[in-house]
């Protein structure tokens, strides 16, 4: 029987004895006899590893052959073999939350140096120890407005993910916040659609989620008009080489940090980026680890501003949050310190390189429209086929490629202010990320070609 | 000292000397990074950015080499301590070892390397392992049907209320308030909050369980649910559950339980059983997905028939085959009338693969020795060690047992907390101090079933050792083995330096 206990017949005789009992079950005692399962769960007996590996095995999925054009949030981005390796030590793997700060120095610093990172892309001077993704890092911004402001009312551009969208609508329902969504107009918020009642957060993405570049200034200005804090949904890797939140002058940035080092893994885990003004620090969402020192005045770390906290603050607290991305966050750091200064801008370069490439060479096919006219875009961008994008993505499978993201499966077949109803079903979201070769993306608009006809 | 049979306590961590920060590690012009040959010409952002959106300068990150950056990180993890090390006590917690096949299944490329969002007949594998875990837990908590998306158990915690409230909105009610225990982890009042209810607490009774005379008089028509954490946080079995849930029930009330625990009564008792309505699981907990210093964590939500239809969607589901001989076909659905999305995507799917390798690993009958043995490490432990620890309700336990420091603090001036530095040296992780809250200097020990009978032998005589420094006075310089000395957390909260910036 495959087993991780250590315990032999001859030791668990002895506890039970040292315990006065004749057997195991006794030990449940306390369990009303008519609660007792009194059978066995219905599950298969245990199975040997490599047994459990061969099943693993078969659930392998196509998806994962494919050369990858999606994007939406999840990017294939190159993880070397240096970043995987030190993510893995089972030193970071196994910890704990560090509530005993002598024995938890590594794992603190890396955080401390993961916030410094984060605060430094996002140009802002306050970054929290991660959240659970980029959608959970939203509603926590929201959260923050709502409260320094005391507003309830939430302008929500249509440009940030159709998923994220949903998940602040699924939390609001126990905040009571009021989300007004704002459409696009060319892959644009346009804020002149909103009435200019006061509201407790504007909330943007940089680039959005449909890769457009938004201006900022008017979302500060409509923010600046309604008394509101400005959030900026961001991504991180476009940050490399885009003016950075902070200096287009958010309160709040936050992003979803899954192409710092994390795999595609069908979703997660993933990293939820937060940085903040100073004066918002006491609002913060989850763990921020600070640098101090020890009774010998060596420099230290520790989790600190720990009274906003629910295991403190209780009923009280600013957020629920307590287990949260630790790992991935501290993944973040090692492949943030192995891309470098240049590294991280060359990447977002490359990217932009690819994409501007490959949307030129699918636009000049005969079924291919823009999505969201001239507006620019840095490293996905949104197209209107001929037939219906699910079709293209089927047929260039066959070809050995993801084509990229179908955005009726973000936005639901009537569509929401960031693609209308007729336009959803054909509508196609294609990313580019460094790992993709110019020969790739040629053969992918070939294929692509193909695939419309 | 021998260390037959297997005792797992650290050797001391390493690093007497501080880390330099990563910054401080930099010159410029190293670099480590390597990028794919891509055949295009190089262009700057000057020729793919409009100048308005354009950075003015790069992103200020280390420079370092290879070199330098394995380095910087191996010793950080030499300053880290780990269950991998040793035993890790922290009650509540559920630190057991974490069988490496888990980590191994996640790092298949045939799951790793799949995209959220591609089309579900190229992601058949994982929305067969998605049925079949939520399957698995069902199975386990006695439930009909599960949302894997919650990201950790708080984030669980807040999808059961919202379900709670849509439960009761589509009844035509809105109640205002859910119930918790004095006892409760901080998270459950804090979601509460956030689900949009208020909390009304009950406190425990001298038998360390709900008060159920108390629990009755808060009882009434407003009362949307109750949270419950069975075994609760003093490691005990709430005998009177049944009662509980009566009384609830019978006020139209639903039952939220606190899957914290749950590792304690695998295959013994399950929550849909006992009354429960909603069910976390602390997949990082019970089924062994490691912590990774504070996650990633996984915290399905499992939910009783009637509430089934309110989940979050889109969840993996077995559709009709076409033919009997054909092969399980899988697709995503959303419940009529679900409350919505709880994660940007299905949640944290890599976590939830290396739950369900150890539900199979482990079969039914590996997970009710899971629980046999995890109880019975820790009645073994608080048998031992009731001569030197005070044993506030000293009766049998299940998987933890909270000690309390108390009579040796006001004996020796020694604090829960120097006892737990005081273990630190003795080259194990400290129990939970300070928790829960209805025990004085509260040391809350939960083994786990995976530490052998030499390590808790080892770790009783530590707790002695300790003990007894206690009463010389020794406690107030400890911790001295560790990379730094005791942490000045106030200086921390009053001198904020939240990053490398930050530095006077």
């Amino acid at each position: 029987m495959p087993d991780y206990l250590p315990h032999t017949d001859e030791d668990v005789a002895a506890m039970l004895e040292f315990l006065g009992l004749a057997t195991l079950d006794e030990l449940f005692a306390a369990v009303p006899a008519a609660l007792r399962l009194n059978r066995e769960l219905a599950l298969d007996t245990g199975s040997p590893e490599p047994d459990v590996l061969a099943r693993a095995r078969a659930r392998a999925n196509r998806a994962a052959e494919l050369i990858c054009f999606a994007g939406a949030g999840a990017y294939d981005h190159e993880v070397p073999p240096v970043v995987r390796q030190l993510a893995s030590r089972s030193e970071f793997v196994t910890a704990y939350t560090p509530y005993q700060p002598e024995v938890a120095q590594g794992g603190l610093q890396a955080i401390f140096e993961f916030q410094t990172m984060v605060s430094r892309l996002f140009g802002l001077p306050i970054a929290n120890a991660s959240l659970y993704d980029g959608a959970s890092a939203l509603v926590e911004a929201v959260n923050l407005a709502v409260g320094a402001t005391g507003r309830h009312r939430v302008l929500v551009s249509a440009g940030v993910h159709p998923n994220w969208r949903a998940v602040l609508a699924t939390f609001a329902a126990g905040t009571g916040h009021q989300l007004v969504e704002v459409p696009l107009t060319e892959g644009r918020s346009d804020w002149s659609t909103a009435d200019s009642e006061e509201a407790g957060a504007v909330v943007v993405g940089y680039p959005n989620y449909l890769g457009c570049l938004e201006d900022l200034g008017a979302a500060r200005a409509a923010a600046d008009a309604r008394g509101a804090l400005l959030a900026v949904a961001a991504d991180p890797v476009a940050a490399g080489i885009l003016k950075s939140p902070g200096e287009w002058g958010a309160d709040v940035a936050v992003g979803e940090g899954q192409p710092f080092g994390a795999p595609l893994g069908f979703g997660g885990p993933y990293l939820g980026l937060f940085a903040c003004s100073s004066a918002h620090v006491r609002r913060l969402p989850g763990r921020l680890v600070g640098e101090t020192v020890d009774a010998d005045g060596t420099r230290a770390y520790v989790t600190t501003l720990r009274a906003r906290e629910q295991d403190i603050r209780r009923e009280k607290a600013t957020s629920n949050v307590c287990t949260n991305q630790t790992l991935i966050a501290l993944t973040a750091a090692v492949q943030l310190g192995w891309l470098g200064t240049a590294g991280l801008a060359e990447v977002a370069t490359r990217c932009a390189r690819g994409a501007q490439h490959c949307r030129a060479g699918l636009l000049a096919l005969d079924g291919v429209e823009p999505l969201t006219g001239t507006t620019p875009t840095v490293r996905e961008f949104a197209l209107g086929l001929r037939v219906p994008a699910a079709v293209v993505q089927a047929r260039l499978a066959e070809e050995g490629f993801l084509a990229g993201v179908a955005l009726d499966q973000l936005v639901g077949e009537d569509g929401d202010g960031s693609v209308g109803a007729e336009e959803a079903p054909n509508a196609l979201l294609v990313s580019v990320t460094e790992r993709r070769t110019r020969t790739e993306i040629d053969r992918f608009v070939a294929a692509f070609d193909k695939a419309l006809r | 000292m021998s260390a037959a049979g297997g005792r797992a306590a650290s050797a001391p961590l390493v690093g007497r000397e501080a880390e330099p920060t990563i910054f401080e590690l930099s010159r410029p012009g190293r670099r480590s990074y390597q990028l794919p040959t891509s055949g295009f010409e190089e262009l700057g952002p000057d020729e793919l950015v409009p100048p308005e959106h354009q950075r003015s300068e790069p992103v200020a990150l280390a420079e370092v080499s290879e070199r330098d950056l394995v380095g910087h990180f191996t010793r950080l993890s030499h300053r880290q301590y780990s269950v991998d090390l040793g035993a890790y006590p922290l009650g509540s917690c559920t630190m057991k070892y974490n069988p490496k096949v888990c980590d191994a299944v996640a790092a298949l490329s045939g799951l790793s390397d799949v995209h959220p969002a591609a089309p579900a007949e190229l992601a058949q594998g994982w929305l067969a392992t998605l049925t079949e875990l939520e399957r698995a837990l069902c199975e386990l908590a006695g439930m009909a049907a599960a949302t894997l998306q919650p990201a950790a158990g708080a984030a669980g915690e807040l999808t059961g209320l919202l379900l709670m409230r849509a439960y009761d909105e589509a009844r035509g009610e809105r109640r205002q308030r859910v119930i918790i225990p004095d006892s409760a982890h901080g998270t459950n009042p804090a979601s509460v909050t956030l689900g949009g209810y208020e909390v009304t607490t009950v406190q425990s009774d001298e038998r360390g369980c709900v008060d159920v005379g108390a629990l009755r008089q808060v009882l009434d028509d407003d009362v949307a649910g109750m949270m419950l954490t069975n075994p609760n946080t003093l490691g005990l079995f709430e005998e009177d559950i049944v009662e509980i849930a009566d009384a609830v029930h019978e006020v139209g009330g639903l039952m939220y339980y606190d899957g914290a625990n749950l590792n304690a009564i695998l295959g013994v008792v399950r929550p849909g059983d006992m009354g429960f309505d909603i069910v976390h699981l602390n997949l990082h907990k019970t089924f062994a997905t490691p912590h990774g210093g504070g996650g990633p964590g996984a915290g399905p939500v499992a939910v009783a028939g009637h509430l089934a239809d309110f989940l979050p969607g889109p969840r993996a589901v077995r559709l009709e085959s076409a033919g009997p001989d054909d092969p399980p076909r899988y697709g995503w659905a959303t419940p009529a009338r679900s409350i919505g999305r709880v994660h940007g995507w299905h949640g944290n799917a890599l976590v939830l693969a290396r739950a369900l390798a150890y539900i199979e690993v482990h079969g039914r009958d590996g997970l009710l020795r899971v629980a046999e043995r995890a109880v019975l490490n820790a009645n073994w432990l608080r048998r031992r060690l009731a001569g030197t620890l005070a044993v506030p309700f000293d009766r049998p336990c299940m998987h933890e047992v909270v000690f309390s420091a108390a009579p040796v603090h006001k004996r020796t001036g020694a604090s829960a907390h120097d006892v737990a530095k005081g273990l630190i040296d003795e080259g194990f992780h400290p129990p939970t101090v300070a928790f829960p809250l209805i025990v004085d200097d509260a040391l809350m020990v939960e083994p786990t079933e995976t530490e052998s009978y030499e390590t808790l032998v080892a770790l009783a005589e530590a707790i002695e050792r300790v003990v007894a420094r206690a009463e010389r006075h020794e406690l107030a310089d400890a911790p001295t083995t560790t990379p730094v000395r005791r942490v000045d957390e106030a200086r921390a909260a009053r001198m904020l330096i939240p990053t490398f910036d930050a530095r006077r």
